[in-house]
């Protein structure tokens, strides 16, 4: 017996997930760069196209799904993570994707980010962090450094910035990266990672403005800075930087951590060895918050992919499967006339 | 005990009356709620009709004794028709000083009085910051005042069973509630039942309460206390199948049932206010009707999430209060710029900001009706009854639906806590609601609008070939894509309008209530229905021409309300609230329409209505 066999659809490709939509981000502004990485990424997936919503809120990254051929839903001024949670809510199945800002996710939308993070609701977050809000022209942000000059702040600002993957390991994301928009490889292989991880994945991405605040990541990207300043975290590696690749994170006694400088006794064994897929966010987290003190590295790559919680919309389809299998479909004659009724004749 | 209870008949006279309203007051830890809900189920089930008003603080316990913690729970039940929970009460059941300070003025003269004379020592009236023992001033002579010691009582009912004082004194809202049943010569069987079923698991306790209403019942018998009874006999409802039904409950049951009409699953995104969580709790209760309540982390999330859900292809509602709907304005700006149906229901209490948060008000339809950016027309609709929520609730889902379009729906505290008979329809006979989604990829655009509703189509993400973007950004029609030109946005703005306005096609004409022409038309919304409903039967009564319009549909209006209007010679429009629906209809038809307004967080009384009227028809004269 001979089984007929379809023959397969053609894989998709970049050009499937690009619209006729004339692009509208400067000239030279790195959201290209993540578009292109993202469009690159999709038809890897596997997914039908139909079955992506790319779901964002206010701000120049969130014209990200105009640019998509997927469906697309460009929100309000940080609310993305809430219309994406209804929409995982009632399907499940399909594969939503939020763009958001460092304006949008972390300070009008903070707390529906961090809900969406503790609920582990299946969404990936890609989160443009540029330090500056770019489409109201050159306020600080919330990820602004302190005494940053800006449109509002002639004086410098006074706001100690937030982490956005401190702020995500606070809320226990099961999945937290960092890629940056030139570092092309890394940025596809972290959305790659991304889009295998279940549960929520959050993303941030440093993206420069070319406009409002050239330059704000030079310390990360530029050729020199990078192979200093830049710690490349790999699962299961010492946490090994440097230009020379002779600088180490090493455990202290008392449970702080210090660079060292291998050699003259101290060598790779000496190191913390990464491991991303700790049960524990606080690893993650002490990881997150070093960049902060002088002479320690900023780390790129995955901070923590811990897919062992449920995630929210299953827990949600799976309660009312329960109950449908213990109680029976409902019926509506029964459910109008529950309780004590009576007849009048 | 045996001597309570195998007394004699009664010598009392007994009296066939039409109705009655009664009310228990007492400590929020007294079993009011109960006791008041068991006396309505009674009389419901004998046949009454009824309306309810529970009225409890804003705390959740008070301190016990004091003027903020009472509780109250009142009932009208009648042989009639009853539109309203009463305004002055025949009955009171005062379980403390507190709960007689709250509750006195209400009572009629010479009605009912009953209180629970253990609870007049010094330290009870301390509490209740009462100076002189109302039972010995002579303040309450121009009523029946019958002090009864309810917990001595109580406890002598109870002392063979061996209980602690605690839970004895629990009972003693159950000796109040047989003694109740007594005075209108009402079976304790329903309650016996329902103490059986509530205590199961305790055969102490059933023993116990049952014999506190027995007591209570014996000792009326025994004492002849009231020297008369009363018998309110059954009213002519339609026939049907009955249950009582509160506003809260009944929009609970209206939107499962929508969504079952529809075949959708029911989402609800909602985050807890005061007076609209019940409806939540209602709700989460329904899984196995595919019911998805979702507790949002705030407002606004309770709202986006719903329009998330919408997008998805559910029949999605969101639940609040005023303050919750004032947040989730720019949210519902996003859904009539993407057209997807949802419903906002609005459960009104007094404001502004928390304000009243557990009392009643009218005084969120402007804000329904225009609070939001720019040119953003919604439908608005408002239930008038509790159990009318079911069918509001119905009629805001099919619109949303067919129209593609969010809808408010306007309750308020009073509809949502109230209760009233309701005839239980089949669900055969509730009409499908017809929904269908896009999937034609050659024809399928994303603002082409059906000509009849201007209704654009719902595609639903996982459709092949109808990959589309929307968003809050102005488009172009047809196509959906982004366009900021001048005279698109006109167009746009203007086709949004004309598409709530195209509602008016599908909604019924106005017609008055009592006189189709004449010197006085009433024209109201929301609760307010039956206090005007029984105010125009009386005045009608007295021979005045007066009609009474009483809109469901707020916006659109419906398309005959101008020629209504022009039949009768003077306009009253009574509401909660400063003059919300007066300024529209003023503004709407140039009519020299005049209000009357209370906002005291309470409903009218009919004799509020009643003057009012009274005197517009006089100054006509």
């Amino acid at each position: 017996m001979t089984t007929a066999v379809l023959p397969p659809l053609p894989p998709l490709t970049r050009k499937d997930f690009q619209t006729d939509q004339e692009v509208r981000w400067c000239p030279g502004c790195g959201d290209y760069a993540i578009l292109a990485a993202v469009q690159a990424v999709f038809p890897e997936l596997g997914i039908p196209r139909e079955n992506f919503v790319v779901v964002s809120g206010i701000g120049c990254s969130s014209r990200f799904p105009y640019y998509m051929n997927t469906y697309g839903f460009h929100t309000i001024h940080g609310r993305a993570p809430a219309v994406a949670t209804g929409i995982k809510a009632i399907r499940p199945d399909l594969e939503v994707w939020v763009a958001t800002g460092d304006g949008d996710a972390l300070s009008i939308g903070g707390n529906h980010t961090i809900h969406m993070l503790r609920r582990n609701v299946g969404i990936k977050v890609l989160l443009f962090n540029n330090k500056i809000y770019g489409l109201t022209k050159g306020q600080f942000s919330p990820t602004s450094e302190i005494n940053k000059k800006s449109k509002s702040t002639p004086f410098g600002s006074i706001d100690r910035p937030f982490n956005p993957v401190s702020l995500a390991i606070g809320a226990e994301a099961t999945f937290v990266a960092r890629s940056v928009d030139v570092f092309q490889g890394h940025l596809k292989d972290t959305l790659r990672q991304a889009a295998k991880h279940r549960g929520s994945a959050f993303v941030e991405i440093l993206q420069n403005c070319n406009i409002f605040n050239d330059g704000a990541w030079f310390g990360v990207t530029e050729k020199e800075a990078r192979s200093e300043n830049v710690l490349m975290l790999e699962h299961g590696k010492p946490l090994i930087f440097g230009k020379n690749r002779d600088k180490g994170i090493r455990r202290k006694s008392d449970w702080d951590i210090e660079v060292v400088q291998l050699g003259d006794g101290i060598s790779a064994s000496d190191l913390i060895v990464h491991d991303a897929h700790h049960l524990r966010p606080s690893y993650a987290f002490m990881l997150s918050h070093m960049e902060h003190r002088p002479g320690f590295p900023t780390p790129i790559g995955l901070f923590r992919a811990w897919d062992e919680l449920p995630r929210y919309e299953d827990l949600m389809n799976q309660q009312i499967k329960d109950v449908i299998a213990k109680r029976g479909p409902g019926d509506l004659n029964a459910l109008l006339q529950a309780g004590d009724t009576w007849e009048v004749k | 005990m045996s001597t309570l209870i195998e007394t004699p008949p009664s010598r009392a006279k007994h009296s066939v009356i039409d109705h009655a309203v009664i009310r228990f007051a007492g400590d929020s830890g007294d079993g009011m709620q109960i006791v008041g809900n068991q006396f309505t189920n009674t009389v419901a089930l004998f046949g009454n009709d009824i309306a309810t008003f529970p009225d409890y603080p804003a705390e959740i316990r008070a301190p016990a004794g004091t003027i903020p913690g009472v509780s109250g729970f009142q009932l009208h039940f009648s042989s009639k028709e009853v539109y309203t929970p009463g305004d002055a009460i025949d009955v009171l059941i005062a379980m403390n000083p507190a709960a007689l300070k709250v509750n006195i003025a209400d009572l009629k003269p010479n009605g009912i009085l009953i209180v629970n004379s253990d609870s007049f020592k010094e330290t009870d009236l301390r509490k209740a910051q009462v100076k002189v023992n109302p039972l010995e001033d002579h303040s309450l002579d121009k009523y029946r005042v019958f002090p009864v010691e309810l917990e001595r009582l109580t406890g002598r009912a109870l002392e063979h069973l061996g209980l602690d004082a605690k839970s004895v004194n629990r009972c003693k809202n159950f000796f109040a509630l047989g003694m109740c049943f007594w005075l209108y010569n009402r079976s304790a069987e329903p309650t016996n039942r329902w103490i059986e079923d509530k205590f199961k698991n305790k055969p102490l306790l059933v023993e116990a309460n049952k014999l506190a209403l027995k007591g209570g019942y014996s000792y009326c018998e025994a004492t002849e206390a009231f020297q008369v009874s009363y018998e309110i006999p059954p009213a002519q409802l339609a026939p049907g199948l009955y249950r009582s039904m509160s506003g809260n409950q009944a929009l609970a049951l209206g939107f499962v049932t929508a969504a079952q009409k529809a075949g959708l699953t029911l989402f609800q995104g909602s985050y807890p206010i005061t007076p609209a969580s019940d409806i939540l709790h209602e709700l989460s209760q329904y899984k196995d009707f595919g019911v998805m309540t979702f507790q949002a982390e705030d407002e606004i999330a309770a709202i986006t999430s719903t329009i998330g859900a919408a997008y998805a292809g559910a029949l999605a509602i969101t639940t609040t209060s005023g303050p919750g709907m004032a947040l989730k304005t720019e949210a519902m700006g996003l859904a009539i710029a993407v057209e997807l149906p949802l419903v906002i229901c609005d459960i009104q209490r007094g404001g502004p900001s928390t304000g009243l948060p557990t009392k009643t008000e009218q005084a969120d339809l402007l804000q329904a009706l225009f609070g939001r950016n720019s040119e953003a027309p919604i439908p608005v609709l408002a239930a008038s009854t509790p159990a009318d929520c079911f069918w509001v609730a119905l009629e805001a889902s099919r619109i949303a639906l067919k129209y593609m379009v969010p809808v408010i729906l306007l309750s308020d505290g009073y509809l949502a806590n109230g209760a009233e008979p309701w005839r239980i329809p089949k669900a055969e006979e509730i009409p499908a609601i017809p929904v269908t989604f896009a999937t034609d990829p050659a024809t399928y655009l994303p603002y082409k609008r059906d000509p009849q509703t201007l209704a654009r189509p719902w595609a639903l993400p996982g459709t092949p070939g109808l990959e589309h973007r929307v968003g809050g950004l102005e488009k172009q029609d047809v196509t959906g894509n982004i366009n900021y030109e001048p005279l698109n946005h006109e167009n746009m703005v203007r086709i949004r309008a004309a598409k709530v306005a195209a509602i008016v096609q599908d909604i019924p004409d106005s017609v008055p209530d009592g006189d189709r022409a004449g010197d006085l038309l009433i024209i109201a919304w929301g609760s307010t229905a039956g206090s005007i409903t029984e105010a125009v039967k009386t005045e009608r009564a007295k021979g005045h021409k007066i009609g009474h319009v009483h809109l469901r549909y707020l916006n659109p209006l419906p398309a005959n309300l101008g020629e209504v209007i022009k039949r009768f010679k003077k306009v009253l429009v009574p509401e909660l609230n400063m003059g919300q629906l007066l300024w529209v209809l003023r503004a709407k038809f140039l009519v020299d329409a005049a209000g009357l307004n209370k906002i005291q967080g309470r409903p009218f009384s009919q004799i509020e209505l009643e003057q009012k009227i009274e005197e517009m028809l006089e100054i006509q004269e």
